[in-house]
């Protein structure tokens, strides 16, 4: 239902100051990006200039980073859609001894803080002695990209009627084509969502990233220690432009997609 | 109809389904003829659905056999059973058209294109849906989606279609003209139809035969007549139809015997309290206490020794009587021995 009442005036300034406060600050990265100046930030940018981008680009680190995050978020949400998809269907289709503990399980990685996910995986790292190596990054983003994926495809099988699956069986499909015909092309779209919405998840964690990734660097781990030397500063901010880029299209993807269906689009994060 | 010696479309042997300690089938045996509208009638929690779970492969008996044309299906998967179901809810795929959801068991056994498209039109044509093709299901009535349930899954010319109340989410008046529909689909196509319902309205009215469930059991097998006439248990007299049941001195006074018996309503006849008693019937005198008043007929309540019966009237034109039957106005009440039905106490 939507209200017909005019808002007022005074309503309209604030919500409007609101929207300024959060993305103003966005605005002044998107503007350093293309600053003369390379030791500090100084509002008004003295010059501007493009170069920045081609710098960014022929940098060594910056691309290994940004090729890891790549590959770690690509291989954790991979993971995620098939486990998440698996664990959601299991805690629908069945009753099972534990299911209520193992479905809380599933969502504590995103509910706990990171610190604690991370502190528990480095403690498990070093113990297993196993070495830090991209494993390691994609299993501390899989412990919540799983969660977002399991979230949405399992509010998605709640709106699915489970006779639909009896119903393909009984009109000769087995168990596989089942799955083809029937039970994807009703999860897809919560499939592209929750993928996406791990995807960007995982682009942009520093937490869990900081205790798994040894003496990798991660994109966002790369601006960080970029920040406290200041050499070629627009560079981190043309890497942050692209991050912007990179994860808002997803998300903003994610948000139409499941718009129609008043889906849980997100998570608690 | 198949002769006896004919092999049932589906035969229960001794079935029973235990969901831990509850038999919702219990050591259940019957047969289904070849092209019979065969109906399960019970109360919910009865068995019935749990019968047809059975049939369709949804479900494995815990002990006895089910045979389908003569083969025993034991672990039998739904997708290998020459049987299609019509689904309580319908259970159309939302994410396909109408055509697309009759055509999706053809689709599955591979038919080309072109036969498949032609087989759903005509299919849609039965129940008459035609030009509905490329509507989604969410577009349709409650009504027309159960046609199209139907129709998807009549176009895999099943030897056995299952239907587990698929009327129950219509209103009445769609329900009563969808009733006659299926009767004329079923006796066009020549299927054998097992119904489940617990309208024993539906099932009388639709059925060649019909089982009356209860716990779990079959409290009784038979044509519409044979049960609503000759209810053999407590539990169907009262199940299917009204009726009155008679225990203890008002059972021996009537029936003649200790034990118990049924007699419907409408077999009760009610004379003035003076009239003559014609030979071979079974009289008792009374006085009225309610009438309701129901339209095409009324219904008197009237107390008689040791008891109280239910008695419904024709409210014919010119008919005796209602008005001078007020309450508390004596009468006579007499009725033929052949309605007096002994039947087994049920649990």
């Amino acid at each position: 239902m939507r209200s017909n009442v005019k808002a007022g005036w005074s309503l309209k300034v604030a919500a409007l100051g609101g929207m300024l406060f959060l993305h103003i600050p966005l605005l002044i990265i998107i503007l350093y990006a293309f600053s003369i100046e390379e030791k500090s930030f100084v509002f008004p940018i003295p010059g501007f200039t493009t170069k920045w981008f081609a710098v960014a680009f022929e940098r060594e680190d910056v691309r290994r980073a940004l090729g890891l995050s790549i590959k770690v978020a690509a291989i954790a949400t991979s993971l995620a859609l098939v486990l998440g998809t698996l664990a959601a269907a299991a805690v629908w289709r069945s009753r099972f001894f534990g299911r209520e503990a193992i479905s809380l399980l599933l969502i504590l990685p995103i509910a706990l803080p990171g610190i604690i996910t991370g502190i528990a995986l480095r403690s498990a790292i070093g113990i297993a002695e196993i070495p830090f190596s991209t494993w390691t990054l994609v299993l501390g983003h899989a412990t919540f990209c799983i969660v977002v994926v399991y979230n949405n495809v399992l509010a998605r099988f709640r709106r699915t009627n489970r006779a639909l699956i009896e119903a393909s069986m009984d009109l000769g499909a087995n168990g596989f084509q089942t799955l083809r015909y029937v039970v994807l092309p009703n999860i897809a779209t919560a499939l592209l969502a929750g993928g996406m919405l791990a995807f960007a998840l995982s682009f942009d964690e520093v937490i869990v990233t900081t205790f798994t990734a040894g003496q990798q660097s991660t994109l966002p781990i790369w601006m960080l220690s970029e920040l406290i030397r200041p050499r070629q500063r627009p560079v981190t901010n043309v890497v942050a432009v692209f991050v912007i880029a990179v994860t808002f299209v997803p998300i903003v993807l994610a948000f139409y997609l499941t718009r129609d269906t008043h889906d849980v689009a997100g998570s608690v994060k | 109809m198949a002769g006896a010696e004919a092999t049932p479309a589906v035969s229960f042997q001794e079935v029973s389904r235990r969901f831990g300690d509850v038999r919702a089938v219990d050591n259940v045996t019957f047969d289904i003829a070849d092209g019979e509208f065969f109906s399960m009638l019970g109360p919910s929690g009865s068995g019935k659905t749990t019968c047809l779970r059975l049939i369709a492969g949804f479900e494995q008996p815990s002990s006895g056999h089910i045979k389908v044309h003569g083969v025993n299906v034991e672990g039998v998967p739904p997708y290998e059973r020459d049987v299609n179901t019509v689904f309580q809810d319908y259970a159309l795929f939302p994410h396909m058209s109408v055509g697309e959801n009759v055509e999706y068991g053809l689709m599955i056994r591979k038919v080309p294109k072109a036969e498949r498209r032609q087989r759903s039109e005509e299919m849609l044509k039965l129940v008459k849906l035609d030009g509905m093709y490329a509507r989604k299901p969410s577009q349709l009535s409650g009504g027309q989606r159960q046609r199209v349930a139907l129709a998807r899954a009549l176009i895999n010319r099943p030897r056995v279609l299952l239907l587990d109340e698929p009327l129950g989410a219509l209103d009445l008046k769609l329900r009563e003209s969808m009733q006659n529909e299926l009767k004329a689909i079923q006796r066009q196509v020549g299927i054998t139809f097992v119904y489940v319902t617990h309208d024993q309205g539906e099932a009388l009215s639709m059925s060649d035969r019909l089982a009356v469930f209860n716990h779990g059991r079959i409290e009784q097998i038979g044509s519409p007549s044979e049960v609503y006439d000759h209810p053999a248990s407590q539990f169907v007299a009262g199940f299917v139809g009204q009726t009155n049941l008679l225990d203890g001195y008002l059972a021996q006074r009537l029936g003649g015997f200790p034990g118990m018996y049924a007699i419907r309503p409408e077999r009760i006849r009610i004379l003035t309290p003076d009239a003559e008693v014609p030979m071979g019937v079974a009289t008792i005198d009374g006085r009225v206490d309610t009438i309701t008043y129901l339209g095409a007929t009324s219904r008197v309540e009237i107390n008689v020794e040791e008891g109280r019966l239910t008695v419904i009237e024709q409210n014919l034109e010119g008919g005796t009587a209602v008005a001078e039957r007020r309450p508390g106005a004596n009468v006579r009440l007499i009725i033929e021995r052949r309605h007096i039905q002994p039947v087994s106490e049920s649990q």
